[in-house]
């Protein structure tokens, strides 16, 4: 790790957020809030229970009973590590009632519902306001909160669709790529960054702020530039698998083994030539076809094809190393299982470990970026299903605790 | 007014797709970002295009013009003493700095944080590299290509469509620039928490960005299910049923989950009595018939536009979207309505629509878009108005190539 010597304390702390998130695309900048040092209170219910305590992603352990599926959610674990869990069911008044009295001592709100559903609850920014006037509020939706297709349902793969990255994704002759859950991710890191602004405004000036996120807007950002080429030439740009306009060799070559696979991208002469030497081929060197970048260029198909031929009775990790030996950028398409014990990530604790009361000891991957002054930190493991009740109503807002059974029993807290 | 970075000064010593868009995004939230390019060549974004009728020109290119609004520009060379001499005077002045030199490049030039900090202790330095500062691959070489591939989402695309069409075929990078646009939000997030850090302590620190970190944690939701549930994706991965079908001009994405939804598709497909098709009525059923409910989703798909599907199912609340190009983005209503691209005027490139901001503030507002800079725009204002060089200095070190 890079060091420097001050110990400052948390980026975020002394920050408290407010978390009425769902899934993914909102409890992402919540988690990462919380990795800075924020305090995140999670409002969940029974009565609507968090789609990453749900099937397929909580499953029953022989001899469990159904109760605890809930928490037996790796998933729900990873996106909410360090957060604190509050029952509440937002059907009852008094549970609104609560949720404005966590509010009046946040500084942070984020939801993920549909546009309009916090508002119909009593929980919509200019009511929130009224307990809170400099509450920072970040409502997450499909296509934003304005406009004809405000009401429209979303969920990943759409945004994928909606936001053109599918489009530019996948073989050039084949169709459009299918994102997952990545994509709930990018719209979340795109809300984390607003929130962050408007915090740093908030120290400045004072004032809160009310943020409209429109997912699909997020996920158009990051094809600005097929979004130029369009605007300067009507121009609409396609897929190209994993080719590099004017780059070859540049693409993804098996290797022997299970399907397995190597990255290798020559950006100019020197490295093409240093690439010849390495795999022994002096004879590409000679090839007229090759002889400079156009030329690979236009003969690519003919290269892909020699250059797997050399792959495809290597090992992908050590000819990885092999080209990168002699400063050529090659890696290997890593999958899920090797991420997890790569060394190199190892080594920068890009991998932690949580002691999960029913999953028991679990990695998860570390806060995406290394704080030299203010460590980014995962203190704690996601909550078990309303776990911090007691904290959350009795000790942060005074509730007796003969109010707080009262409650529960009526299904106020639940 | 939304311009919450006013009076943030940052430095960007970066080029491409990352470090320009952690400069950009946090120059558009008000922060006075001055882009230090390489004298006469710039940033290699300026090479790289789309540009206007294919012509390369170093005003004009798309991704440098998209990437690098609202920003001055000075050329310097700090590899020269002069040069290195200049640049450390600028660093000192300014709150961040965002640089993605390979790691100890700066310590060889002599500009490494530590010795930046002596001068300006409140120094944020964000640093930007394929693999980070440290750890057995620091110094490896990639490209996007390279780095997309080493977080695991690329081994994950593009997925079961393609994969059953295309059995012998390897997995692809996100496309366009993704994964390199990923490692530039989630750093110009940590200099937003660190400028928060910076309030309240007075001190700076160095944040170590690493791209492949950046995308890789894009993935919890699959990482957790293959460390916890032993699933590990790869491109096959597909829709239990439903899922993405090819239709008169492009592709779409239909996927009744509910039984409700089942119910509204089946009904705008004008025939409703395949929701009660045992099949098909509930969601086991439709999982364990995922083949025949597809034949008759692709059948009704194939006839029709892509927007035509969308614009009559979406408002059901059925999941369903259609892959949108370039040119249906710049056509799109909804983005219409909420003013989602803007009108850029740069003085050789000329008015182009950029897409503008994914983020609406209820302060309302914004300030307007400035072009992205020519090359060494502001060498007069900055280093003659703001370090104090004579202007006749300037033709002195632009011969000798420092500037």
């Amino acid at each position: 790790m890079i060091s420097d010597g001050a110990v400052l304390k948390a980026a975020l702390a002394g920050i408290r957020v407010l978390d009425f998130t769902n899934l993914m695309a909102g409890p992402f900048p919540s988690l990462l809030l919380g990795f800075l040092g924020a305090e995140v209170i999670k409002v969940e219910s029974n009565t609507r229970l968090d789609a990453a305590r749900r099937p397929p992603y909580s499953f029953q352990t022989p001899g469990q009973t159904a109760g605890g599926a809930a928490d037996n959610s790796p998933v729900f674990n990873s996106v909410n590590l360090n957060k604190l869990s509050v029952l509440l069911n937002l059907k009852e008044p008094q549970a609104i009632d609560l949720g404005h009295r966590l509010a009046a001592i946040s500084d942070v709100v984020v939801e993920n519902m549909r546009p309009g559903v916090m508002d119909r609850l009593g929980l919509g920014y200019s009511q929130l306001r009224e307990s809170n006037p400099t509450i920072i509020m970040a409502s997450i939706s499909g296509a934003g909160a304005t406009g004809p297709e405000s009401s429209y349902p979303g969920y990943a793969p759409a945004f994928s669709a909606l936001g053109g990255l599918g489009h530019l994704t996948g073989y050039s002759d084949g169709p459009p790529a299918e994102m997952h859950d990545s994509v709930d991710s990018r719209i979340g890191a795109t809300a984390l960054f607003a929130l962050l602004t408007a915090l740093f405004r908030r120290r400045r000036t004072g004032h809160g702020e009310f943020i409209d996120l429109s997912s699909r807007e997020a996920i158009t950002m990051f094809s600005g530039e097929a979004l130029m080429e369009y605007t300067m030439n009507g121009v609409v740009q396609e897929r190209r698998g994993n080719e590099e306009p004017g780059l070859a060799p540049h693409g993804c070559y098996q290797c022997s083994g299970d399907d397995r696979w190597l990255t290798i991208a020559v950006v100019n002469q020197e490295q093409w030539q240093d690439l010849c030497r390495v795999t022994q081929n002096p004879k590409w060197l000679s090839d007229p076809r090759f002889a400079d970048a156009l030329k690979r260029w236009d003969n690519r198909e003919a290269l892909d094809q020699l250059i797997q031929d050399w792959t495809l009775t290597r090992d992908a990790g050590e000819t990885a190393e092999l080209l990168q030996q002699a400063g050529i950028a090659a890696d290997i398409s890593i999958d899920g299982k090797e991420l997890a014990a790569d060394p190199h990530l190892h080594a920068r604790k890009t991998w932690d470990f949580v002691e999960h009361p029913i999953l028991g000891h679990i990695q998860v991957p570390s806060p995406p970026w290394k704080f030299t002054g203010t460590p980014a930190t995962i203190r704690a493991p996601g909550p078990l299903l309303g776990q911090h009740n007691g904290y959350v109503l009795g000790e942060l807002l005074g509730v007796e605790r003969e109010q707080m059974d009262q409650w529960v029993e009526n299904g106020v807290v639940d | 007014m939304f311009d919450a970075l006013a009076g943030v000064t940052v430095l960007e010593y970066a080029g491409f797709v990352s470090g320009p868009y952690c400069g950009k995004l946090l120059a558009e939230m008000g922060a006075t970002v001055l882009k230090v390019e390489e004298p006469v060549r710039g940033d290699p974004a300026r090479r790289y295009g789309p540009f206007p009728s294919g012509i390369p020109h170093r005003e004009k290119s798309g991704l440098f013009l998209f990437l690098n609004t609202n920003k001055q520009s000075v050329t310097l060379n700090p590899t020269s003493p002069t040069g290195r001499d200049l640049f450390l005077r600028l660093a000192a002045k300014t709150i961040i700095l965002i640089e993605d030199r390979r790691p100890g490049e700066m310590a060889e030039m002599g500009l490494d944080y530590p010795k930046l900090k002596e001068s300006n202790p409140g120094l944020v330095q964000v640093s930007i590299t394929p693999y980070g500062q440290d750890g057995p691959k620091a110094s490896w070489k990639a490209n996007h290509i390279n780095t997309f591939h080493a977080s695991g989402e690329g081994y994950t695309l593009p997925g079961g469509m393609t994969n059953a069409l295309f059995p012998e075929r390897g997995p692809v990078a996100g496309g366009v620039h993704l994964g390199e646009y990923d490692a530039g939000l989630m750093a110009a997030s940590a200099a937003v928490a660190a400028l928060l850090a910076r309030e309240a302590s007075g001190a700076g620190q160095q944040v170590d960005i690493s791209k492949q970190e950046a995308i890789m944690g894009l993935s919890r939701l699959g990482m957790a299910q293959s460390m916890g549930q032993g699933i590990v994706y790869d491109r096959s991965r597909s829709y239990e049923y439903g899922g993405i079908f090819g239709c008169r001009d492009g592709y779409v994405i239909l996927y009744p989950r509910e039984d409700s939804q089942w119910k509204a598709l089946a009904e705008i497909m004008g025939r409703p009595e395949l929701a009660e098709d045992a099949r098909f009525r509930t969601r086991p059923a439709r999982i364990e018939n995922g083949a025949a409910i597809n034949l008759v989703l692709s059948e009704w798909a194939s006839g029709q536009g892509k927007e035509e599907i969308y614009y009559q199912v979406a408002p059901s609340g059925c999941p369903t979207a259609f892959f949108s190009t370039p040119e249906n983005a710049h056509h799109s209503p909804q983005f219409e309505a909420r003013e989602f691209f803007e009108d850029v005027t740069h003085p050789m490139a000329g008015t182009l629509r950029h897409p503008g901001r994914p983020y609406r503030f209820g302060a309302g507002g914004r300030p307007d878009t400035k072009p992205a800079p020519t090359l060494g725009q502001h060498n007069e204002k900055i280093l003659c108005g703001e370090l104090g060089l004579a202007p006749q200095e300037l033709s002195r070190l632009g011969r000798g190539g420092t500037i």
